[in-house]
């Protein structure tokens, strides 16, 4: 009981410090309605699979909101459905590519010497490497038609930069006095770094992962555009490749068409964006305890 | 019995090639149990350095720290545990020493459940409270829970007393562990640790820059003065306070402020050649305080290094000229 009780105290100081920045609550909130829409909404709003001639190309109305496509289908609920594999992509890459940065960039520094030399120099070669390109020529070998597997292959070419930057925190933070406090109580580097160290880079962590979030959106989409991944399902990403293939840029009609997916995607990247603002206020527990 | 902790040739050099800097220069002296010695000198004079490597967070360049006889660079794993858990520090800056993302139950307990100084896991509330009271934190059960932004300085020095105690230290390195807080509580602090000093049967290496408050904390105790790195005297703190021989430490000793007017008015100020304090990058040859000392004498001290000589009266001095001088700082 303790525990759920002390769950719920922690969620609302949680919401009560995210309220301090207006702009950043705004995008928690609407980061939530994407959220909610996304993986909630396809149970309420069937995928509209029935072609219609006479409705070929609409404008947004009351009966189709976000208008419909070269055959007729309502776009919303399209949009609807197609929200939760981008979605699931982009958390399993960033939550990968996060944990990769963080556990060795931390281990680097906190490290020293030869290991800190060898994973510098893997990430500075690694760094080097153009990304796109690679993406594009790796997924010509590779077939990633499973979801999970295309989150894991852009975590592991997205964790370089953020692995340098936690590096260059973390060693700040290993001279401060209570990292040397723990060396002497002898508490190991476990505790030092994910109770000493981690902890303290918290804030950035978590808008480095967010912003991670927003790349693996973009590579994916940017992965489906050209066609590299064949991704069956209709995710923004194959109906704004789709409309693309179709010529859709060059017909007036067709602009609700492309336009959809793009906002989709435009409108979840700006919430989580500046949801990051309200992320900064949570984890910092100098205001935590002044709530 | 040996020594608890014993400092031979410690030798500390920062940096490569030209810009090399000797911190701490071969300093040698014994710590018996039960015994405090204060370690005094101005900032940059390697007391912190040194303070560092006896608890074991630095490597010495050369020489070497004994831990009950024994070189800790050649411990097994086991004895170097126990030495690690033996020999703690408390730091200068109680805004720095503790994890400002942990509230003080976390930062009390996390030593207590990883060295299974307790029997449960529910033991270790209990303990922490104790030790927060040994401290003087009381009532403790209002302190548990809070952050470390939520203390004063003072109390955070206390927690961070009461942290080191944790693992049961025969062996405390103070490095300024007052120099940080609040004039009004300084006394209280120091009252508190010399308690210790008898309930937990702890060793004081007691790291200032202020030789007043050296005087108070070590007066049964002993003194080492260093200068840029050496030491320049030691010895019992009553004969070093009444009987002060290196000039630098007649100087110390004449720059700390008399509270009594009277007093004050009759103290004897001595007369340094140079108030700059010569570079580490740059220290001058010979005895590194001879462009300030009063009694330079031209050809001997600017040629080599006076070592560290007995005193009859106790302790050793690095000063051939006036070694054998009795002086009295008050007329």
């Amino acid at each position: 009981m303790g525990v759920i009780r002390g769950f719920f105290r922690w969620l609302s100081t949680t919401l009560k410090l995210m309220t301090y920045n207006k702009a950043g609550f705004i995008g928690f909130l609407a980061t939530c309605s994407i959220l909610i829409v996304c993986l909630i909404g396809p149970f309420f709003i069937p995928l509209d699979t029935t072609t219609k001639i006479d409705q070929i190309y609409q404008p947004p109305s009351a009966e189709h909101w976000f208008g419909t496509d070269h055959q007729g289908r309502d776009i919303f609920s399209q949009i609807v459905h197609g929200g939760k594999d981008v979605i699931y992509v982009a958390v399993v890459a960033a939550f990968l590519s996060t944990a990769i940065a963080v556990t060795f960039g931390t281990m680097s520094a906190f490290a020293g010497g030869k290991i800190d030399g060898a994973i510098m120099g893997f990430t500075d070669i690694f760094l080097t490497i153009p990304q796109f390109p690679l993406l594009a020529v790796l997924a010509a070998f590779i077939t990633l038609d499973n979801l999970t597997y295309l989150g894991i292959f852009l975590g592991l070419l997205g964790w370089a930069a953020l692995l340098r930057a936690v590096r260059a925190q973390a060693l700040s933070l290993k001279e401060r006095d209570f990292v040397e406090a723990a060396r002497a109580l002898d508490l190991g580097t476990l505790h030092i770094v994910f109770r000493e160290l981690v902890p303290n880079m918290m804030t950035y962590i978590v808008i480095s992962f967010t912003l991670a979030l927003t790349a693996a959106v973009y590579t994916q989409v940017g992965l489906v555009l050209l066609g590299l991944v064949p991704v069956s399902s209709s995710n923004w990403g194959v109906m704004i490749s789709m409309a693309w293939t179709q010529g859709a840029i060059f017909f007036r009609d067709a602009m609700w068409r492309i336009m959809m997916p793009i906002l989709a995607i435009a409108l979840f990247q700006l919430s989580v964006i500046t949801m990051t603002r309200s992320l900064e206020l949570a984890f910092n527990p100098r205001l935590r305890t002044m709530v | 019995m040996a020594p608890i902790i014993e400092l031979r040739n410690l030798t500390k050099r920062f940096g490569k090639g030209k810009e090399t800097v000797t911190a701490v220069d071969a300093v040698s002296f014994a710590i018996e149990p039960g015994e405090t010695v204060c370690l005094v000198g101005e900032s940059g004079c390697g007391k912190s350095t040194t303070g560092r490597m006896v608890a074991g967070l630095l490597d010495p360049t050369a020489g070497e720290v004994l831990f009950e006889g024994k070189s800790i660079s050649k411990l097994d794993s086991t004895a170097f545990r126990r030495y690690r858990q033996s020999v703690q520090i408390i730091h200068q800056d109680p805004y720095s020493s503790l994890n400002p993302t942990q509230t003080i139950r976390e930062i009390i307990t996390a030593p207590l459940l990883r060295h299974n100084k307790v029997k449960k896991r529910g033991d270790a509330e209990g303990r922490a409270l104790a030790l927060l009271e040994v401290v003087d934190l009381t009532p403790a059960r209002d302190i548990i829970d809070k952050y470390p932004h939520q203390l004063s300085g003072g109390q955070r020095q206390r927690v961070a007393v009461a942290r080191a105690l944790t693992v049961d230290p025969k062996f405390i390195v103070a490095d300024e562990a007052v120099s940080m807080v609040d004039v009004s509580i300084r006394v209280s602090i120091l009252t508190m640790l010399a308690r210790l000093k008898q309930e937990f049967d702890v060793t004081f290496l007691f790291i200032t820059h202020d030789l007043a408050l050296a005087k108070y904390f070590a007066w049964e105790g002993r003194i080492t003065v260093m200068y840029l790195g050496r030491v320049v005297e030691d010895g019992p703190t009553q004969r070093l306070i009444t009987d002060a021989r290196h000039p630098y430490t007649q100087a110390l000793l004449s720059a700390v402020p008399e509270a009594d007017p009277e007093l004050a008015h009759h103290k004897r100020q001595i007369e340094l050649r140079g108030a700059e304090i010569p570079s580490l990058l740059a220290l001058p040859p010979g005895c590194t305080f001879h462009p300030r000392c009063p009694y330079f004498v031209p050809g001997q001290c600017d040629v080599a290094a006076p070592p560290l000589e007995p005193v009859a009266e106790g302790g050793r001095v690095a000063c051939p000229v006036r070694k054998l001088e009795h002086i009295s700082l008050l007329v």
